[in-house]
Formats: C-alpha cells, structure tokens, sequence
C-alpha cells in the first residue's frame, strides 16, 4: 500500500474548452491499495471500539487489586487516603486508581516502544529511503506485519507504509494518557478497557520498529537456524579495546560498527551490547557480543571491562554515566531521550570530541548523529583502552575482607534488598575471613545497588557481590541463538492444525526482564521442561539471555539442545523487546494462515478464535518495567493468558478468573448457539506466580483451551497431571473441568481420574465450536 | 524489636498494624474467631529456626490450633510429604482474590473466613495481598505470623530474629490443647 499527500495547483492554463485561473486540488490522500482483502469491522480502532470484547474478558477476569499505594499524589488536591473505600478529591476509589495506574504504566511502555519505533523509522526513511521494500522473511513470509493489518487494516509494502500506520499509534497513546488526567475515566473496568487497547497499539509499535529495521538493517530473515552468538563477560576479548552499549535502539551502534568496518578495525574492537540493543548489534554484526541481561550493569561497568560506554535508550542506569566514569570510561551518550546532563556535541568536530574524551576533559558528550557516535567511539576506544588497561572500580578482597569489619550489623541493606539477601551475614563472615556468603550472592543479586545507597557507613556491597564472584563472572561464556524475527507463514501451516486441535501442547513465550527471585537458572530450567515435552517455547529479550546462560550435562546451552525453529520442541529466540510483536504475530496468523480467517482490520474475531483455540501463555518471569506492562496488556487483548513471577505482583492488579463459579465459563457453540460450560480454560489472564514449580504448573493448565480435540485435550491433561503430581505431590482435584467425555482422559491414568471424577459427580459434555461473540453463530437458537 | 517496614520503601498511609507484642494475642484471636484459616507460602521450607524448616513449626501448630491450612504455591507437597494434608492448595493470588468476596464460602463452603493467618510468602507478596485485604475485605481480620513487620495486616508481630521467633510459634502452639 501507499499513500501521499498530493497538492495541485493552476495559477492559469487554456484548454480547448475554456480557461482556468487560480486552482488548487488538495487530496489528503491518493491510495494505491492492492490487498484485496475486504475491511473488517473495525480498522483503526478508537479508544472504545473494542470496549465490549474487553468487557467480556474483564468480567470474567475481574481484577484482584493490591495497592502498591494507599495514597494518591497525582493533583494538588492531594494526597488523597485511599484507604479501604475512601474516595479521593476528586472523587475516584482505590479500585478506579490502581487501574488508572496499570493504565499509566500501560501507556508509558507503549510511548517508549512507539517513539522507540519512531525514531527508527526516521532513522531508516533518511538513509534508505520511504521506497525501500519491507522483507521480513522473503518468499518465506507473506503476512509480513500481522499486528498492523489486523489492528489498522494496513498492509505496509514499503518504509514509507509505515508512516501511516505510527500516526494511528502516536494517536492512541497520546488519547490513552489523557484517560489519566484527573477528572476523566472513573470507572475502573473502563481503565482496564483503555489499557488493554493501549497494550494492543504497544504491539502494533513494536512491529513498526522491528520489520522496519530487520528489513533495512538486514537483520536474519525468519531464520530457524539463526547463527549462535557468543554470550557473556567471558566471552569478550578484553585483550581489545571494548566498546559497550546499553540499552535498546540499535542506531547508535550500527554507526559504530560501520565505522569499524569502514576502517577495517571490526576485527580490532569489541562491540558488545547489554540488554535488547545487544541482540540488535548481533542481528546486524556477527561479530557483535551479548554480556547479558539489564542487571548487569553495574557489574560490568565496575569490572572494568567497558573502555568506552555508548547509551542509548530504555532500562538505561540513571546513574550509569557516574559509575561509568568512576571507571575511567568515556561516556557518549546518543540519544534524546536520554542526554544524561551531557553537551551537546552533535556539531562539533569528531577530532575535538575525540580529544576532550581521551584528554578526561570531560567525562561525557551527548551527540545525536549516529554516524559521528561511531567514530567517536570507536577512536576514543582505541587510545583510552591502553591508558585505563581495564581499569576496575571494585575493591580486592583483603579490602573487602577489612572494609567489612566496618559493618554494623543493622540490616539496612538487607532490609532495602527487593531479593531480601543475607547481605549482613555475609559481611559478617567476610570480616571473619570467608568470602564464600558473597560468592553466593552473586547469582541472587540482581545488581540494583539498593544496599549501598541504605549502608549507613558507605560500603561498596554490590561491588563486594560482583568481586566475589569475579571468578564465576569472567569464565560465563555461553551461546545465545541471534534474534531470528518473525515466524515463517510455512511455519504456521505446518504447526497450525496440531496447536489448534491441541496435539502440540502450547506456545509457551519466555519473554521480559531480569527481575528475577532467584536468579536466572529458573527461566532456563522452565524453558528446558517445556521444550522437552514438545510445547513450542519462544523467548525474547533479557529472558532470552537466561535461557542461553546455563547448559546441560552435555555442556550444551539450551540454543544448542533444541532446534530454533517455531515446531515442536523448538526454542526459538525472536530477538529484543520490540520483537516481542512477533509472538503475538504468530498467533494471529495461525488464525488467519491456518484457519483462514480475514485479518484486516477484524481484531474481535481474530482475538476471539486465539483465546478460544489457540494454547499460548506468557511468562515474563522478570517483568520489571513499565514496557512489560504493555506487552502483557497487548497479549491479554488478544486472550492469551500472561504469567509473571513473585515480583510481578508489583504491577498491583491481576486479572484471575474463578474456577469455583460455573456460571463464568459458558460459551457459545457457534454450531448451534447454545450455551456450553466449558469450565476455566484458561483459568486466568494475568497471574503471578511465587514460585517455579507453580510456574511449571500453572502453563501446563492454562494452556487448555474449550477448542482441545478429545486427543489435544489427553494430551494436555497428561502434562498438566503429570508435573503437579512432581511439584505438587498429588492429583489435581479440578480435573473434573477440564474433562468434557472420557476420552479426554490420557489412557494411563483413567483409574486415578475417575475417582476424582466421582468424588465431583461430574458429567459429560459436548466440545463447542467456542465463541464469545454472538455474531460468529452460524445459526441462531430459536 | 520494631515495628518499621522489614522492607524500608512498604509503608502504608493511615491505617497500619497493630503491633503483637506477645504470642498470646494470636492465640486469644484465633480462639475468638469463628472461622480462622492458615495461608503458607513458599518460604515454609526455605526459613529454618533451630535445625527446622519453618513447616514443621507449621504443622505442629495446626494440628494443635486446627487452624485449617490453605498452602500456596508447590507448598502442598511439602505439607503431603511430612503427612499433614492441608485443607485446601491454591495460589496465593487465588486465596487472595477469594478473601476480597464476601460471597465466598470458605475452603469447606460453609462461611467466609472471618480472620485469616498468613506467614511464609516472600514479604513482598505478602505485604501486597495484605494491601488488598486491607482495602477491598475491611470486614476481614488479617494477622501475619511472620517475624517481619507488616504494615498492611491488622495485626503484626514486629520485626524478630530467628530465636524469638521460633519461641513464639512455640508459645501459640502449645497454648491450645494437645500442643506442645
């Protein structure tokens, strides 16, 4: 598709039947359209388009509220006490502004992965072009943007496409926010619905960023066998000078592997990346590295690795630039949205920049030209690396050993550490000699720096963690398969039929930050679980990272074990945050490739067949920030449940459905339009979960869907059983929902499921053809 | 001992714990109430006074008080395997959002829990669901058994090492009949 602004305008011309003088034709737009495929119910939907699909989730979902806050500090009427029923000023409940928050948060991840998007797409059109073609995956992808077509009924052919399709995000999100404004929505099942409509745009940004630079940056394509990548601070060659870039925008960094290249140093600098820009450097440079997840920065930083630090955008340490130079490492800092107090250096010569950084003169410049980043980074690098020779800003251990004797024993830090460490303990043992309690800490901590700031007498802990863990911390040399994009339409057909008759069990994506609870091992482990029993697993960003990080008694990383493609058993990487849309991508097209279901603009439709058939459940076992939110928003719009671990509980509002109330969970049999229970599949759609074990469990279930043939359905039903008699220790007592005919009993296990099945008097059912939505009735119930 | 948040940022507005200065008071609230219950979180096993993991402490106590037990996440097998059969297992977001309906009828249908014990989630967790409790069941008489002061409960014990707080779950359980 394309689209222009045309402006015509005659001041005089003579034409056989007359003369014209003075006009002006505006069009708005002239659209060359040759996707043939009608428009759906409800292109570019509004902020209440979709409201009623969201209220038949929401009031089978209610929320359960657990105000992070009692107060609200939002207008000058406040502080309101919310406390337990009390209204505010303004007249709003504490039900009404957790949701308000939620949709906050919501609002806030889908601005940055838009403007993210945005600034690519600017980024992108200056240097290739409005023309260049869209190509996500070759002859291998026709349903190049599934996010976009659905949700505005666009099929973008070219960069230029994509334009369009951000002025519809941009729009949204800036309605959205003013949702938020005191004295607007007062309903809180209508700040869930604006939510939910935000986390719906949040996806369509992230797929705007992503196709946008897969094709023009010639990221892999689709590709199940997208190379491994070395993952790790063991796996840089500190012999070189280092270049580290934090954060998620690629730009910067693709200046400076150009540069690199151009002057043919590529082989002779190491750029390495931490969070989701990492997995872009690498989908653009093979050469590139991943140290490792957004926690590690500090860790890195301190350890002297870094000689020159690159920011660009989100999940930045505010105070990355400091530590930065306290390690004697120049910062640049290359984007607006994060310029760091730094000057501006965007039009001064490379040579004097290059100069004041190398001289110390300053410790930071801001420059907003990727193209001069590189060479700034890359010459700066070269000559400071000799001079710092890796300098680390992190203590030895015979002054560990001495500083520790300094500690009062308060517990502040303990007391200020989301994981809750025995900081004191180990400081304690490390003043009486033993560094082993530090040691141990090292895979626990998640690098938040939140012990030092409450240590009354200044001890560097966090940096007493990563010494003691030195060791482990330069032999992590992992493999990480690169981000491989979108799912491949053939792909889809080959999965479509058994994922939506049941017989591959789920899609379990792994995806979201490094908040962990107890270190990264456990999304490795649950990764490995699923991928072994044949789900389809697919990770993304820090969690990605985690996956690689750990390897089996083979000595094989998880990339290694399991193929990358989306089949299953299949663990396949998609890449950073804004590839997140591509999971969402696949299950939209599993509903249109597969079942065949028009995608243009019919969101309801699409969403009601994915929540009814498909067996898809996400966990974010890390989820920290506010992007994390809106994803998740995005994949409950689309009915797929969303899994979070202990920390997750911070978002304060879940959205769980009841098992005990029958009445919650009837269907429409589009067959017949009778009413058929078809028990809580899935049970809830955003949950948190405290513990690994209760993850393993609660995805086998809520992979269950009222679509399961009586084999999907066996087979589902199998794992389910079987990992809660592991983790559990016992049989389920709610199969009897989940049972429709005995068929739906996996054959090894029928003696112990009919004493369940008779102690609940339960009774046969039919299967529907599920929906939600009336109209999908093929034919009315008289 | 103190009653400040164990974690420093969870600070409540205006309606904080009381303090339970000594285990008797749980004893005398629960023997008050009609309809007590147990909620034990993962930690049960992770949390160990005395050369014993938190459960065992657990189950002695509810076996003395008959407190009915609602294990959180994988707790249950924990509970099967040392041969105390809880009376219910759900995650600790489901007793949550149940405790929040006043129609609920309890683990055994026969009436709402009128105060609920809650002791081994990671504090976070907890102090949320407290939160919750706090705000959407004020009906509800909610008291924690950790040894970490919570400010949304009703009521808390403050912050206490590992020794007082093994002596006081040995307190509230030898004060019901057959305890110990």
């Amino acid at each position: 598709m394309t689209s222009k602004n045309v402006h015509v305008k005659i001041d005089e011309m003579k034409t056989s039947t007359g003369l014209i003088k003075n006009l002006e034709v505006s069009i708005g737009k002239l659209v060359n359209d040759n996707w043939t495929e009608p428009m759906g119910p409800t292109p570019k939907p509004s902020l209440s388009t979709l409201r009623d699909w969201d209220l038949k989730l929401l009031n089978r979902y209610k929320p359960f509220y657990m105000p992070d806050c009692d107060l609200c500090c939002l207008c000058t009427f406040g502080k309101c006490d919310l406390t337990a029923g009390k209204r505010g000023a303004c007249g709003l409940n504490i039900g009404a502004q957790s949701s308000r928050i939620v949709l906050i948060a919501c609002c806030i991840g889908a601005a940055t992965h838009t403007a993210h998007a945005r600034h690519m797409l600017h980024y992108l059109i200056d240097k290739y072009g409005s023309r260049f073609p869209l190509d996500v995956g070759g002859l291998n992808i026709k349903v190049e943007a599934p996010v976009t077509r659905l949700v505005t009924g666009i099929k973008p052919e070219t960069l230029g496409d994509l334009d369009e399709v951000l002025e519809y995000a941009e729009e949204q999100i800036t309605q959205a926010v003013a949702v938020a404004h005191t004295g607007q929505e007062g309903n809180n099942l209508d700040f869930e619905s604006k939510a939910f409509h935000v986390g719906m745009v949040d996806h369509v940004g992230m797929e705007v960023g992503d196709i946008a630079q897969i094709s023009a940056l010639d990221f892999p394509k689709a590709d199940p066998e997208a190379p491994l990548i070395s993952l790790g601070i063991g796996s840089v060659d500190t012999s070189k000078p280092v270049i580290m870039c934090i954060g998620h925008n690629v730009v910067p960094s693709v200046g400076i592997i150009d540069y690199a290249k151009d002057k043919k140093l590529d082989d002779k600098i190491e750029v390495v990346g931490l969070c989701c820009t990492a997995f872009d450097i690498t989908r653009y440079h093979n050469r590139g590295r991943i140290v490792g997840p957004i926690s590690w920065q500090l860790r890195f930083v301190r350890g002297g690795f870094a000689d020159v630090v690159v920011l660009d955008e989100q999940c930045v340490r505010t105070d990355i630039s400091d530590e930065a130079t306290k390690a004697r490492a120049p910062v640049i800092a290359a984007s607006e949205k994060n310029c760091m107090g730094f000057k501006n250096r965007t039009n001064d010569p490379a040579d004097e920049i290059v100069a004041d950084l190398v001289s110390g003169k300053v410790p930071g410049v801001l420059i907003l030209d990727p193209e001069k980043v590189g060479e700034v980074a890359v010459r700066v690098a070269q000559k400071v690396a000799p001079i710092r020779k890796k300098f680390k800003n992190l203590p030895e251990i015979e002054e560990i050993k001495k500083l520790a004797k300094t500690c009062r024993q308060c517990d502040m830090c303990r007391r200020s550490c989301p994981q809750d460490l025995k900081i004191p303990q180990a400081l304690k043992a490390a003043a009486e000699g033993s560094m082993a309690e530090l040691t141990d800490l090292y895979e626990y901590c998640i690098g938040c720096g939140r012990c030092e700031e409450a240590c009354p007498v200044k001890l560097m802990v966090h940096s007493f963690i990563v010494k003691a863990g030195e060791r482990q911390m330069i032999e992590e040399t992992n493999l990480c398969r690169c981000g491989r994009g979108a799912v491949q339409d053939v792909e889809i057909r080959n999965v479509g039929s058994p994922i939506v008759l049941g017989e591959i069990p789920g899609i379990l994506a792994v995806v979201g930050c490094s908040n962990y609870p107890k270190g990264g091992k456990d999304v490795y482990d649950i990764c490995r679980e699923f991928a072994n029993r044949r789900y389809i697993v697919a990770v993304s960003g820090c969690s990605a990272m985690s996956a690689g990080s750990y390897k089996n008694a083979e000595g094989k990383t998880l990339y290694e074990e399991f193929s990358g493609g989306f089949e299953a058993g299949g663990v396949l990487n998609v890449g950073s945050c804004v590839a997140n849309s591509h999971i969402a991508g696949a299950a939209i097209k599993v509903a249109n490739i597969f079942a065949k279901r028009n995608l243009r603009g019919n969101y309801e439709e699409i969403a009601d067949y994915i929540y009814n058939r498909l067996g898809a459940v996400g966990l974010a076992w890390g989820a920290y920030s506010q992007k994390a939110a809106a994803i998740a928003a995005g994949f409950w719009r689309l009915g797929v449940p969303v899994l979070v671990g202990p920390h997750g509980a911070k978002y304060r509002r879940m959205l769980l459905g009841r098992e005990d109330k029958p009445e919650d969970w009837e269907v429409y049999d589009a067959r017949t339009g009778n009413k058929v229970n078809v028990g809580p599949a899935p049970e809830h759609l955003f949950q948190t979960v405290e513990t690994p074990q209760e993850a393993m469990v609660a995805i086998a279930k809520l992979c269950i869907r009222p679509n399961d043939t009586w084999k999907g359905r066996s087979i589902k039903l199998s794992h389910y059983v079987d990992l809660h008699k592991r983790h559990y220790g016992c049989m389920p007592q709610d199969l009897h929902l989940f049972v429709r005919t005995m068929a739906d009993v996996p054959m090894t296990m029928k003696e112990e499921f009919t004493k369940i099945l008779e102690a609940k008097n339960w009774k046969e059912t039919v299967i529907p053809d599920p929906t939600l939505l009336p109209r999908m009735i093929r034919k009315m119930k008289e | 001992m103190s009653c400040e948040p164990w974690q420093c940022a969870e600070i409540a507005a205006t309606k904080k714990a009381n303090p339970i200065n000594k285990p008797e008071i749980v004893v005398a609230m629960i023997k008050k109430a009609s309809r007590p219950l147990l909620i034990v979180g993962s930690y049960a096993t992770e949390r160990w006074m005395e050369g014993k993991p938190l459960i065992e402490y657990l189950i002695d106590f509810a076996n003395a008080s008959k407190v009915p037990v609602v294990a959180t996440a994988h707790m249950v097998g924990e509970f099967l395997k040392r041969g105390y059969e809880p009376a219910g297992f759900m995650s600790a977001m489901d007793i949550g959002n149940r405790l929040v309906d006043p129609e609920w009828q309890g683990i055994d249908g026969k009436g709402h829990p009128d105060l609920v014990l809650i002791i081994g989630l990671p504090y976070y967790m907890e102090a949320l669901i407290l939160s919750g409790l706090k705000h959407f069941a004020p009906d509800l008489k909610t008291m924690t058994l950790d040894n970490l002061y919570h400010p949304h409960a009703s009521w808390s014990f403050p912050n206490a090492t590992l020794e007082e707080w093994a002596a006081n779950l040995k307190v509230m359980t030898s004060k019901f009949e057959g305890g110990q």
